[in-house]
């Protein structure tokens, strides 16, 4: 796979995801309050925000995590609005999301798994089923690239994988599956700096015109290697701070102490 | 007035009945023993400890007449529909029909096993093992001999193709001799909701003998009453399951006596419970010699408005020093009607042991199902992905590849009926 250089195509400026006036509850205490953000076609855009701040909750409302409740707002992916669609049908117009904690699923082969969730994929789209061989060796390459050992595909999903190879494994489901939008919430949590790398050089590698990319992260470190277009910072439930990626620096040296007192 | 008075059932009226109309030379000592002791409790009720989840009373309206020998005609018509009928397991299959061994539909046994005919009697502490003992009209023992090694798992097939209700009762006995090895499989096939059936089986493993048997209740009769007596001697091996996915009310209750040291008992289970069924199953392992090792894992899935019922009693005698015993029993309720209830216990006499229990009783995971559907895999498809795990590990225990496989295909098939009915 080979990464597309963003500086020899023109990025068009088309919002593929459009989150609007979102709020949000869960067990009645509001967590996104009027929340606005959109994401253009070719984009990397990072959410940054302190612990509590509501990032984690973006994302499963996003993916459509029941238990949450949208009390207003919409979301749109290609002027479309997810909020009706049940998870599964979310992910087929596209949308993944890299899980902070993936969960662990004792009795289900991970290779089971990807054979399923990439069949589920294919047959609205009206394509057959992929035969073994050409499954096994889409697997056996995206793999490679990623580092992931042929012996923990064969393990069941996520049990016993340690905190990198499960961020490693959440990003070859992201590479086999080729969503439009991408939603990585703090894909570097539990990294050490090697697996970071591994882990950044695969999303950069899917980095296209025609994708989008919704980096959730509390620090700046993971932006080293993946380098955003716009950086959004978010606070007690609401975006409050949008610019270039000098924005990650200056929250860097600076914290997120001012932006939580503004949003107060 | 001091006369015992006995209120009899209807059904336990006509249970007399059809044991007082036996063909006299039925009627051995030994049957007339059991007939008394069934009789002594008669079918049983809630107060019945070992039946307070089913109460077998309230639910027999009546005992169903016994089927009679079976005809030329239905031996032919058993004959063709094995013709086009799909083994679950490889090896030497023998076909009952309404009990009975039926020779000319089966294959010849292996060198080293042998069937002869012949009521083997058990005094069980169960009215229903009695009941079995007293009624049947025939049974069998399997001899396997001294040090024999039986590659292929042999089949009984309990074909059931009867027209008007019945009661079907059949006995067998499998004896493994010193070191003799082989495997078993009973598929009951075939009965409806008017059947009324009691099984018995009754595998006595000598010293150092192994033994594994796979039981599956697929099809739906009204009653299934199955009851399996086994008796472990000294470092015999046993390996025993059973998949339930049919039947209004299905019972496997299995006793377990190891009496030699260093015995070993896997026991384990599968209950698909469905619409108005209700699965019940009931252990009772008893270590009665020390250094024996047990293991219990039995799985259950209720759906819709049905009921499971897992009882598990592990004994150990005073003499049982050194017993490794662990018993688990999970439940997945998938409907908020379906109901499961659980009953672990232990009982410990000796002082040097080490024995748990554990039994938990939950929903799909939330969490797991979100993570799948995120993926594009469709809630209906994730559900039995994680049912198709669930139970899978049950089924894997079994620790045989050629049974594990078709077993998980009619786990699967299960799931698939599942999809399309909601």
């Amino acid at each position: 796979m080979t990464a597309i250089s963003m500086g020899r195509t023109r990025p068009e400026k088309r919002r593929m995801l459009e989150i609007k006036n979102l709020s949000v509850s869960i067990e009645d205490k509001l967590i996104l309050d009027n929340l606005s953000l959109s994401v253009n076609a070719g984009e990397v855009a990072a959410v940054m925000g302190p612990n509590g701040s509501g990032k984690s909750t973006l994302a499963y409302v996003l993916a459509g995590k029941p238990a949450y409740k949208v009390i207003s707002g919409d979301i749109l992916l290609d002027g479309e609005s997810l909020l009706e669609l049940e998870p599964n049908k979310r992910a087929l117009k596209g949308l993944f999301l890299a899980f902070q904690y993936p969960i662990e699923i004792p009795g289900v082969a991970a290779m089971t798994f990807l054979k399923a969730a990439l069949n589920a994929q294919r047959r609205p789209r009206g394509e057959s089923d992929l035969t073994t061989p050409d499954f096994m060796r889409r697997v056996r390459e995206a793999a490679q690239e990623l580092k992931i050992d042929q012996e923990m595909l064969r393990r069941p999903l996520n049990v016993g994988f340690s905190g990198g190879e499960k961020k490693r494994f959440e990003v070859l489901q992201m590479a086999l599956l080729t969503p439009r939008v991408s939603v990585l919430d703090e894909t570097d949590s539990g990294l050490d700096i090697d697996a970071l790398r591994v882990v950044a050089e695969g999303v950069n590698a899917l980095r296209s015109p025609k994708r989008a990319f919704v980096v959730i992260t509390h620090y700046q470190r993971l932006l080293d290697h993946i380098k955003p277009d716009v950086v959004h910072v978010m606070a007690r439930g609401r975006i409050v701070a949008s610019g270039g990626p000098e924005l990650a620096l200056e929250l860097e040296r600076n914290g997120y102490r001012d932006y939580a007192e503004e949003a107060a | 007035m001091t006369a015992h008075v006995v209120n009899r059932s209807v059904a336990e009226r006509t249970l007399a009945r059809q044991f007082a109309e036996q063909e006299l030379c039925e009627r051995l000592p030994a049957r007339a023993a059991a007939f008394a002791r069934f009789a002594a409790v008669g079918l049983p009720t809630r107060r019945v400890e070992a039946w307070h989840y089913t109460d077998l009373r309230a639910s027999m309206a009546d005992a169903a007449p016994i089927l009679p020998a079976p005809t030329r005609a239905d031996v032919e018509a058993a004959r063709s529909r094995l013709a086009g009928r799909e083994r679950l397991a490889a090896g030497a299959q023998l076909v009952l029909l309404g009990g009975r061994f039926i020779a000319e539909l089966s294959d010849p046994l292996p060198t080293g096993v042998s069937i002869a005919e012949g009521i083997a009697a058990h005094a069980a502490d169960d009215p229903l093992a009695a009941l079995n003992e007293a009624l049947s009209p025939c049974g069998y023992t399997i001899s396997i001999v001294r040090g024999a090694n039986i590659a292929e798992p042999i089949t009984l097939l309990h074909l059931g193709d009867e027209a008007s209700s019945c009661s079907v009762y059949s006995r067998t006995a499998i004896e493994f001799d010193v070191e003799a090895q082989a495997s078993f499989v009973e598929i009951f096939e075939g009965a409806h909701a008017g059947v009324q059936r009691h099984r018995v089986t009754i595998l006595a493993l000598a010293e150092g003998a192994r033994a594994k048997h796979v039981a599956f209740v697929g099809d739906e009769p009204g009653l299934h009453i199955e009851t399996q007596i086994c008796e472990l001697a000294k470092g015999a091996e046993l390996t025993a399951f059973g998949l339930i996915s049919g039947g209004d009310l299905t019972r496997r209750q299995i006793f377990v006596r190891m009496t030699g040291e260093e015995a070993k008992a896997s026991l384990g289970g599968l209950a698909l419970v469905d619409g108005a069924r209700r699965a019940d199953t009931t252990l009772q392992v008893v270590h009665a010699a020390p250094s024996g090792t047990s293991r219990e894992f039995y799985r259950t899935i209720v759906d819709d408005d049905a009921v499971g019922v897992f009882q598990g009693k592990i004994i150990v005698e005073k003499a049982a020093q050194k017993t490794d015993g662990a018993m688990k029993s999970q439940a997945i309720l998938l409907s908020p009607r379906a109901q499961m209830n659980e009953k672990p216990e232990l009982e410990i006499f000796a002082d040097d042991v080490v024995c748990g229990h554990g039994a938990t009783v939950a929903s799909l995971d939330p969490e797991q199902l979100f993570y799948l559907q995120s993926r594009g895999i469709a809630n209906s498809d994730a559900k039995a992905m994680l049912l198709q795990a669930f139970g899978g590990e049950a089924i894997d225990r079994i620790e045989d590849r050629s049974l594990i496989d078709p077993l998980r295909a009619r786990l699967a098939a299960w799931l698939e009926t599942r999809k399309t009915k909601t």
